[in-house]
């Protein structure tokens, strides 16, 4: 009858060891250690590796609970840093209003992703939105070039798009943003690449928990010239009386320079409002992921022991009642 | 019934597809650019096209038929937006062509700002800021949008660093050996006599 309960006890812990942390274990290298203490006929883990996993898993529970807050504290300085930012680009929209669907020859896509990750899936959507920027811009005569800002993304388009890469920056938020940093930066980007148009990819900040894939579109001074003579749009910018310079050509010039830093300021802070947002959602999933875990692991943790009691009081009491005859 | 129904199920994706407005941002305006989105699904059919500027930004108002009594100003800082849709009398701006005075009703311009000292002139008192160059936008409907890099009100400013600053790019401008370098010190030259009669004038 002992026997039997024994066969039943082992029967009861087969589904056990099927589920998920348990096979884990036994895939990696302990479980040589495992064949050494279950005897034959007995199938039951050792407490002690149910109790390492326990105690790896609380660690990383902690580690992402202060991953989170120290995101928390960051998105809180950066905040309001893009908040103050979000008037700078609005003059020049208003001027020059928006052309995503301006038809150009040579366009580049500007994607501004993170360097470090566990952000979510913030970058991937970037990345996605540039190659769909690509293909939509894609035809006869017509071309499309990236200027990537930060590791990210470049880890995503230089496996496919590598010929199509002019620059690649990383390490933008060594030091903290600021003005200075990103006009030198566009002065770079205007210096090295030939556009027609610029579409700056990024996420724009909207809340802790949502972030709006945006596109921004900066013209050159000829395209913003044909679309002003075309009509449409742009067809009252012939009305407004340029004052200084020596000509036109010149002050427009100067505009789409200073609109492209601009709008670039704008969009490196609020995709890094962004990354912060997405890193803390990020890190708190994954924690009370870990507490699910942990959770699991106890009742696994208290089972396993309380049958290796079973096991030896039933031993014990076998053995005397077989004594006794 | 059915038209009811129809009805509910039209109501429904407009009451979703209104966002809700953005927190700090202006109240969004939902227009979009339509060409760019039907473009977009067309080639790229299975994600959202990425919204644009325009879906953020608050419409202006048109061109009113006779002249506002007020200038609404926009004056904003890569760190700040310093006045934002304010009413006043009028600006003036330190354009390249000289100091302009803006009034309601000015013509539309597109002018750039040399460092110089800007003057916003609300009723009696009048707040100056020195800016280091920039752009002003002057709208047909009596709107001023100001951009510029760096503004700090003229209290801020001290009279012995403009002194010896000057004095340091004169000496660096006779001692520049190449274009590069006459160029900044021709600028800090500019900016800091600008500077100089801004605190005295």
């Amino acid at each position: 009858m002992a026997m039997a309960a024994l066969r039943r006890e082992g029967r009861r812990f087969a589904p056990m060891i099927s589920s998920r942390p348990i096979t884990a274990l036994r895939s990696s290298p302990l479980a040589p250690s495992l064949e050494d203490e279950c005897p034959l006929g007995v199938r039951y883990i050792s407490t002690q590796v149910v109790r390492n996993r326990m105690k790896s898993v609380k660690n990383i529970q902690k580690i992402t609970k202060a991953m989170k807050m120290v995101a928390a504290s960051k998105l809180r300085a950066i905040q309001t840093k893009a908040e103050n930012s979000r008037g700078l680009w609005q003059p020049f929209t208003a001027l020059l209003g928006d052309l995503p669907s301006a038809n150009v020859k040579k366009n580049v896509v500007v994607t501004i992703s993170s360097d470090k990750g566990l952000c979510g899936g913030i970058n991937s959507t970037s990345v996605k939105i540039s190659k769909g920027l690509h293909k939509l811009n894609s035809g006869p005569e017509k071309e499309t070039k990236y200027v990537i800002l930060g590791e990210k993304a470049k880890a995503q388009l230089v496996r496919d798009s590598k010929k199509d890469i002019e620059l690649i920056i990383t390490e933008l938020q060594k030091n903290p943003l600021n003005y200075t940093q990103v006009s030198v930066l566009a002065d770079e980007i205007l210096k090295n690449v030939e556009y027609d148009a610029l579409r700056i990819v990024f996420n724009k900040f909207h809340s802790v928990v949502s972030f709006v894939p945006t596109v921004s579109t900066v013209l050159s001074p000829e395209i913003v010239e044909r679309e002003a003579e075309s009509g449409g749009k742009l067809g009252d910018l012939d009305s407004y009386e340029v004052e200084g310079g020596e000509t036109k050509g010149e002050i427009l010039q100067n505009l789409a320079e200073f609109q492209f830093s601009c709008v670039m300021f704008n969009a490196v802070l609020e995709n890094a409002c962004s990354e912060q947002g997405a890193r803390m959602s990020a890190m708190d999933s994954s924690s009370r992921n870990a507490g699910d875990m942990l959770d699991r692991l106890t009742l696994t943790y208290n089972r396993t022991r309380q049958a290796s009691i079973t096991t030896e009081l039933i031993e014990i009491i076998s053995g005397a009642s077989a004594l006794e005859g | 019934m059915l038209r009811r129904a129809s009805m509910l199920l039209a109501c429904r994706p407009i009451l979703a597809a209104r966002a809700r407005p953005f927190s700090t941002d202006l109240p969004a305006a939902p227009s979009a650019d339509a060409t760019f989105t039907e473009a977009w699904t067309k080639v790229i059919p299975n994600m959202d096209p990425p919204k644009t500027p325009l879906s953020f930004m608050q419409p202006r108002p048109p061109t009113p038929s006779s002249i506002p009594s007020k200038l609404t100003v926009n004056f904003v800082l890569p760190y700040a937006s310093e006045l934002a849709t304010k009413e006043v009398d009028m600006v003036i701006v330190p354009a390249t062509t000289g100091q302009m005075g803006v009034l309601p009703g000015h013509v539309a311009t597109i002018a750039e700002l040399k460092p110089g000292v800007l003057s916003v002139h609300e009723g009696s008192e009048m707040t100056k800021y020195f800016i280091s160059s920039g752009f002003v936008f002057i709208h047909a409907n009596s709107f001023a949008d100001i951009i510029a890099v760096e503004a700090v009100p003229l209290d801020r400013l001290d009279v012995n660093l403009v002194q010896k600053g000057l004095a340091e790019f004169t000496s660096k401008l006779s001692s520049a050996t190449t274009d590069l370098e006459k160029a900044e010190a021709q600028i800090g030259i500019d900016v800091h006599s600008a500077l100089n009669s801004a605190l005295t004038g």
